[in-house]
């Protein structure tokens, strides 16, 4: 579904990402792992469009997106959240997700009709699904930070992706926010059938519900593969996971 | 800019069109002069706004559209003796074009940037005014153009009773009010929704899949058109174009009007716009040191309601209902939405 090629990016000579290849097969969960600075944010802008790569390709369904402008990869079902909450704060919670629907079902060029009726019902069924019903015209902006990171998966997924890829999903939550907010993840992308690839230095997390792990550090893949093979692996012990 | 459900119903668009258009009728030359140039302030700030306060652009050279429509306008009216039914579409029209054409190289650049290149090809516009003698009249400029052929007013009653100016203000209060309501349904359509999300967040607005660029550039020829709607009235209404409509201090003055009145509400910038024009001219008779006085009351006002006039009177009305609700008892729903107004403004 979602496959990586030789991806390298450098920032004046600095590789923050080097030669990575990664594979993600349709329906699959998987994390990547790494300690601060490994790279990983800036693997999935790589995929995303939002950086281009100094060298290597990214393929979806065996398409290459490579270099695509982010905004025509989104229409290719590749949604995606950002590490720093990234949402519209001064619109509502409604009109966050009603953007995303509007745009993604074609309504941008329209210039005319009243956009504040437009697919009301799949908003609010939507925000109902990750449990923001009640909060539908607050101000974005003034939501707790958990409820932030819930409205940007929403945001995401109004665009009805295939692969979702999320950066540090449970950032700065509070542990049984981090634990609600997993459980909520897991269900919708099995509903969804969605392809997810996230980040996340919770590691109780990240070995409840990935299927697949790779662990970056310094730009480089060092090891891949289903949990217990990366738990056990001796090089991801000494540089990451220590004795968790 | 949600206000409560009965503020929302009432059709504020029309009312204030209503409640205008007597002005004429009330007999004073004056009040008429300046109630047309209110009017065509508010369109041109309005428009303004459209990428200041919906797209979140700065756009320092904003003026050069605004001077386009005036040019156009006038040089068909005067020159080519066309009827203003033709030469104001032209109007807007060029002016929609020549944003079209500087637009393109504008949201290539960000902020700061956008900012300085507006302002370089709205002086570009500028010396071409002044200079191009055989079309644009250079530093002479275009006086006397005509008034619109408006003798079929005069079969109609009460119309008939009014002076050319006051008939003029009738034409320019209809041309501003469509103006006006057919940018308030666009910023309220999906494309004034995707406008927002670029204000809001333009890295998220890309992820979602909004061309940001592109609908920059949409947002930038909307605005610049009808900015050309306003420079046409106003070379009508001011009888002549002159190159000093286009250059840079008329642009900072739209944007000082916009402000003024709060970039978040639709009808801060005319607000804006009618604070200034009866300010300028209060002010002028007293004294002659009006910009002294300008930077004061914008001082003032940018420390006090950083939201403008509208901004700060709708946090006021929303403490005010607060309070009320406060005695009668906690009512969370709404409580919860009058924060939110006063954090909007
Ligand atoms: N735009 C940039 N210019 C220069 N260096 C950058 C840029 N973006 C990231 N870097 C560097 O690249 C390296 C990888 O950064 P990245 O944000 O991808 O790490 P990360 O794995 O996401 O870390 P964290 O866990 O802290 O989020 C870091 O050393 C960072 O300083
Ligand atoms: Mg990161």
């Amino acid at each position: 579904m979602l496959e990586v090629k030789g991806l390298s990016k450098s920032f004046g000579g600095f590789r923050a990402v080097s030669d990575v290849d990664l594979a993600v097969a349709e329906g699959e969960i998987a994390a990547v792992i790494g300690p601060n600075g490994a790279g990983k944010s800036t693997l999935f802008n790589l995929i995303t469009g939002h950086l281009q790569p100094t060298a290597g390709r990214v393929l979806v369904d065996g398409r290459d997106i490579t270099g695509v402008a982010p905004y025509r990869i989104c229409g290719m079902g590749m949604g995606r959240s950002f590490q720093r909450t990234n949402i519209f704060p001064r619109l509502t919670v409604l009109e966050n997700v009603q953007a995303a629907f509007l745009i993604h079902r074609g309504q941008g060029p329209n210039f005319w009709s009243r956009s504040e009726r437009l697919y009301r019902a799949d908003c609010e069924a939507l925000l109902a699904s990750i449990g923001l019903a009640g909060q539908a015209r607050t101000t974005a902006g003034t939501l707790s930070y958990g409820n932030q990171k819930q409205l940007e998966l929403g945001i995401a997924l109004a665009s009805d992706p295939k692969i979702l890829l999320l950066d540090e999903p449970t950032a700065g939550m509070s542990a049984s926010e981090t634990h609600e907010s997993i459980a909520l993840l897991e269900r919708i992308a099995r509903q969804r059938g969605l392809t997810l690839l996230f980040t996340e230095h919770d590691m109780a997390v990240v070995f409840s519900i990935a299927q697949k792990i790779a662990v970056l550090h310094q730009g480089r893949i060092i090891a891949h593969g289903d949990p217990a093979t990366v738990r056990a692996d001796a090089e991801v012990r000494r540089v990451y996971l220590g004795d968790h | 800019m949600k206000t409560n459900d009965l503020a929302s119903r009432i059709p504020w668009t029309l009312v204030v069109f209503l409640v205008a258009l007597v002005v004429p009728w009330l007999g004073s030359r004056y009040n008429t002069f300046l109630a047309t140039q209110i009017a065509i302030s508010g369109l041109f700030a309005v428009s303004l706004n459209l990428l200041l306060g919906t797209t979140g652009l700065v756009s320092f050279g904003h003026v050069a559209y605004f001077g386009i429509g005036a040019y156009v306008c006038g040089i068909l009216m005067k020159t080519y003796a066309m009827p203003f039914s033709i030469a104001l579409p032209a109007a807007a029209l060029g002016a929609a074009f020549a944003s079209l054409v500087f637009g393109f190289f504008c949201v290539r650049l960000t902020r700061i940037y956008f900012a300085m290149l507006s302002l370089a090809f709205s002086q570009i516009i500028w010396a071409i005014a002044y200079k191009w003698n055989d079309v644009t009249g250079g530093d002479q400029g275009l006086p006397d153009v005509p008034y619109p052929d408006l003798d079929w007013m005069n079969s109609i009653p009460l119309l008939g009773d009014l002076r050319i100016a006051g008939q003029f203000y009738v034409v320019t209060l209809v041309v501003v009010g469509l103006s006006l309501a057919a940018m308030r349904r666009i910023i309220n359509s999906p494309f004034g929704r995707m406008l927002t999300t670029i204000r809001e967040n333009a890295e998220r607005a890309s992820a979602i899949g909004v061309d940001v660029r592109r609908y920059e550039l949409a947002a930038f020829v909307v605005a610049g058109g009808f900015a050309g709607i306003a420079g046409a009235l106003f070379g009508i209404f001011s009888r002549g174009v002159f190159s000093d409509y286009v250059f840079w201090p008329k642009s900072a003055e739209v944007m000082i009007m916009t402000i003024l009145g709060g970039i978040d509400h639709f009808w801060g910038p005319v607000v804006g716009a009618a604070t200034l024009v009866l300010l300028n001219q209060e002010t002028t008779s007293y004294t002659e040191y009006w910009s002294f006085v300008l930077g004061t009351i914008l001082l003032v006002l940018l420390f006090a309601f950083p939201g403008g006039i509208v901004g700060g009177l709708s946090a006021g009305f929303a403490w005010l209902r607060r309070k009320r609700r406060g005695a009668a008892g906690p009512e969370t729903g709404s409580a919860e939405v009058a924060t939110v107004e006063v954090k909007r403004a």
